[in-house]
């Protein structure tokens, strides 16, 4: 079968995308007849040409977008010449779709870059060949398009080039080659135009047909990420995935990572038999040795250049999501075959895409993309993005909705995780509960301000007193007193507000305590964050389920009344949500029930848990 | 150090169908008899050597197909050593829908579409392996390697979730489903010459041979059974076809052809002035047909 260049095609919207790939297609005779009829069929209906063809019809594949007349999402296209087949993402101009382009380029040899020849380059041109240059894409066609429409100025053409080889100095392009075409007419991208006597590079097609864009992966150390444990009996066990790099041969040693494990491998199945090598790339079955434990998300890797692995992490992540990411919320970090939970600890900044600036940032929007630190709640085997890409990108998920909400490359690690030792302390959390005669635990009061979390949370504090417990209650304002003063009220502070509080929390249980905690905490995520924090059966949500008209009606600090005069912004409630758990530990109605009846409700809710 | 490079596309279909079923708990695969689900069986056997595919596969039945399919269909699953799970819409058989008599878009929506979701809401499935190819339609071309389907198996286009990488996101709440497609890179001639190399067993209405066809507007139709309407006085004539597509045989055309070794097919596919779809009656059903049957659950 024959060799495989993917490529990506972008640019800003109207720079002629669409009518290229119809270019390529109808070039290189991939068109079939019944689609050519229902070309011009089209052509007549949504055509932008005239009578002539409209090529760009050819890869605008939705309904809503011929009818619109831009593209609004990734399409794939395939054509073929004599010597090698052609993967072309097709990817749009528009701003709020740069997560598309990401996605196309990140499986990209090589992109196609469009620029119109009237307008030189434009922001999105420019965001754009950050954004593959970013996703590692080596090689760059700049495609210099419309230049029938500028009498094919070569100083025009010049210009342009020596603007972009300006721009792109420094994004690591290991080839970049311009070339002055019309897509309309086909001048250049199939045929040589006779109007270019000034131009003597390659013409398109003929340049992507002979572009070496390979990769000596092959010469790199040993690298598979196990994907699926193969274990029809008990006879055998083969370890499946596809080597991300170098090469393995029975008889060869391998380490497994992490973990440590060593074998050698016994033999490398495959259909019907075995082999005795297999390369990068490549789908294997690898059977060991002798019995070690490994399952998905280890990395089988060479012995004497085993695989790094970490927690911590510095890496380059793109927002792909409406819902921001903020630092302190938990997510899920998907890195080669490995799953496990992450948070983002920091995002030391945020880069201007279209000047290439630094720029501080507290959360990542949509599209933004940001210079961030991960801790990861397992240490993971990985290799930097630059090194290897299929050891270093990672997607994150968020646990709630499942969205894929990032797409992140890992920079390097922050510090090797095998440096990293718990102080173990001989008096222990089970030492400090016995000699109070508790069990000790958390009790997260959430509900909206005014709800009376606080007047239930302080008479079950004085209860428990009574009772000859040893308590301590954490109370949102006062809190915010101290050790919170220097966070304000936007998402991400909240986040961290919370986080701090619960982390709190967490030490004062492991002295033994109960805690009461009191906090609007309106995020169900942190919540979550909060909880993952304790042990089994520590920690006790109480949802103080007031409704707002009744806490607006009661107002007793008079915030409700500031934030409905727009005078206090990201109030709960009014202008910031406020999620409900789900299914807390215990749930009370302060419109039926007196503050006392609520004590009463927790105490017999929790009363075999304290 | 020399080997023999492995196929590429091959190993990266091989690497999506282990983590379809890595990831998923009760996945099935739709097999449809065709040449592309011949070679994405074939691929999923490679897989999983020496085991069998640790899943069933899953024929929804229109009763319309071809004899020789559902022959081929019953010795592939016997050879494969896998689960063979056969639905039919029975209600809509006994209602007698016919795509005679009810037209190819009322019988497809019956028999096919909404066989399918009885059949994968029977089977609980949260994971369906499906061998449709960005090549062969336009929105087939922007559909994911990884197609999430809302509760009631709805695509909709808007909420697709990002794909970089080799990476997935497979995860799912209840009653929503993710279709995989393995052979979403391959393109027809891809798939006839991994048939070749590989020497997969195919349908041998695939090659061309004397058959009894009458004409349908342009098109040649086959008369597979004592079921086909035949107009007063009409008796079908032997040809020499071939078939480029299999479905349901009143609704697939066939092509005039020599080519009976696959060379032949190669070398005529290579040369193919027309898409393989145009054999397909139930494509050609308005503007943006295809996609619309996407959404409401078909493949």
């Amino acid at each position: 079968m024959l060799d495989t260049l993917r490529f990506i095609t972008c640019g800003s919207v109207d720079d002629g995308k669409s009518t290229l790939i119809g270019r390529l297609l109808y070039e290189s005779k991939q068109i079939f007849e019944d689609h050519m009829h229902e070309l011009e069929r089209a052509s007549g209906k949504y055509g932008t040409q005239g009578k002539e063809l409209d090529l760009a019809l050819l890869v605008d594949g939705l309904q809503a977008e011929r009818e619109q007349g831009i593209t609004i999402d990734v399409a794939y296209r395939f054509f073929s010449t004599e010597n090698r087949k052609f993967i072309v993402a097709d990817t749009p101009g528009h701003e709020q779709y740069t997560r598309n382009m990401a996605t196309g380029a990140s499986t990209a040899d090589l992109a196609v870059l469009l620029v119109d020849a009237r307008k030189g380059l434009l922001t999105q041109t420019k965001r754009h060949s950050r954004i593959v240059s970013m996703l590692g894409v080596r090689h760059v066609v700049v495609a210099v398009n419309k230049m029938d429409m500028i009498g094919w100025d070569e100083d025009a053409f010049d210009a342009i080039v020596a603007d972009y080889q300006a721009l792109v100095a420094d994004f690591g392009f290991a080839s970049v080659q311009a070339i002055p075409m019309s897509a309309l007419t086909g001048d250049n991208v199939a045929f040589r135009c006779e109007r270019t006597g000034w131009y003597q590079g390659p013409i398109l097609l003929d340049y992507l047909e002979t572009v070496d864009v390979s990769k000596a992966e092959e010469s790199r150390p040993f690298r598979m990420p196990v994907q699926y444990v193969n274990r029809p009996n008990s006879e055998f066990r083969g370890y499946c995935g596809n080597i991300a790099s170098g090469s393995v041969a029975a008889g060869a040693p391998i380490r497994v990572v992490p973990g440590g494990a060593e074998a050698r491998v016994k033999s490398v199945v495959v259909w019907q038999g075995e082999q005795e090598t297999a390369g990068t790339g490549d789908a294997v079955t690898i059977t060991l040795d002798r019995e070690v434990d490994v399952s998905r998300g280890q990395v089988l890797s060479s012995v004497d250049d085993p695989i790094e692995i970490s927690d911590q992490f510095q890496a380059s992540v793109l927002c792909l999501s409406e819902h921001r990411l903020v630092p302190g919320r938990p997510y899920l970090i998907k890195l080669h075959t490995a799953q496990v939970g992450v948070t983002i600890t920091d995002i030391k900044f945020k880069l201007d895409i279209n000047q290439g600036s630094r720029l501080a940032a507290n959360t990542l929007e949509l599209n933004d993309i940001g210079e961030v630190t991960l801790y990861t709640s397992h240490p993971l085997a990985f290799e930097p993005y630059r090194r290897c890409k299929l050891l270093g990108a990672f997607i994150l998920i968020d646990r709630m909705t499942n969205e894929t909400v990032g797409a992140g490359m890992i920079n390097f690690a922050l510090r090797r995780a095998s440096n990293i030792h718990w102080q173990a302390v001989d008096v222990n959390k089970a030492a400090r509960a016995a000699l109070k005669s508790q069990k000790p635990g958390c009790i997260w009061f959430t509900g909206l301000s005014g709800s009376g979390k606080s007047t239930i949370a302080n008479l079950l504090e004085k209860r428990l007193h009574t009772e000859g417990r040893h308590t301590y209650l954490l109370d949102g304002d006062n809190v915010r007193h101290g050790l919170n003063k220097d966070l304000g009220f936007t998402e991400a502070d909240r986040v961290e507000n919370i986080r701090r509080v619960a982390e709190v929390a967490k030490l004062m249980v492991d002295a033994g305590l109960i805690v009461i905690v009191s906090f609007i905490s309106p995020f169900r995520a942190e919540r979550d964050l909060a909880r993952s924090l304790f042990a089994d059966g520590e920690f006790h949500e109480v949802f103080v389920d007031t409704p707002i008209e009744e806490c607006e009606k009661r107002d007793v600090k008079g915030l409700y009344r500031k934030a409905r005069l727009g005078q206090l912004a990201n109030f709960t409630g009014v202008d910031s949500p406020y999620e409900p758990p789900l299914s807390p530990n215990c749930r009370l109605y302060t419109v039926e029930q007196t503050p006392d009846e609520c004590v009463e409700q927790v105490l017999t809710r929790l009363e075999t848990r304290l | 150090m020399s080997r023999n490079k492995q196929n590429e596309l091959e190993a990266q279909s091989i690497e999506t169908i282990r983590e379809a079923v890595a990831t998923s708990k009760n996945p099935v695969m739709m097999y449809s008899i065709g040449k592309d689900s011949s070679v994405m069986l074939h691929l999923a056997r490679k897989a999983f050597w020496p085991a069998p595919p640790p899943f069933p596969l899953l024929h929804v039945d229109t009763t319309w197909k071809f004899r020789e399919m559902i022959a081929f269909r019953d010795n592939m699953a016997k050879e494969s050593g896998m689960e063979l799970r056969v639905h039919i819409n029975e209600a809509a058989r006994e209602e007698g829908i016919s795509p005679f008599v009810h037209g190819s878009e009322r019988y497809t929506d019956r028999m096919k579409t909404e066989g399918l979701k009885q059949s994968l809401d029977a089977g609980g499935y949260d994971l369906i392996f499906g061998g449709a190819r960005r090549d062969e339609e336009k929105s087939r071309a922007k559909e994911r390697v990884f197609s999430f389907r809302a509760p009631g198996h709805r695509w909709d286009p808007k909420v697709q979730r990002p794909e970089l990488w080799n990476l997935y996101n497979t995860r799912i709440n209840e009653g929503e489903t993710i279709r995989v497609f393995p052979l979403s890179n391959w393109t027809e001639s891809d798939i006839w010459q991994y048939i070749a190399s590989e020497n997969i067993p195919i349908v041998p209405l695939y090659f061309a041979k004397e058959r009894p066809v009458v004409r349908r507007g342009n098109q040649w139709i086959m008369v597979d059974d004592e079921r086909f309407p035949l107009a007063p006085g009409e008796t079908p004539e032997m040809r020499r076809v071939r078939f480029r597509t299999l479905g349901c045989y009143p609704l697939t055309a066939a092509m005039e052809s020599e080519a009976t070794t696959l060379e032949e097919i190669i070398e005529e596919t290579l040369a193919a002035r027309s898409s393989e779809r145009e054999g397909r009656l139930i494509d050609h059903d308005g503007a943006g047909s295809m996609e619309r049957k996407k959404q409401e659950g078909y493949f």
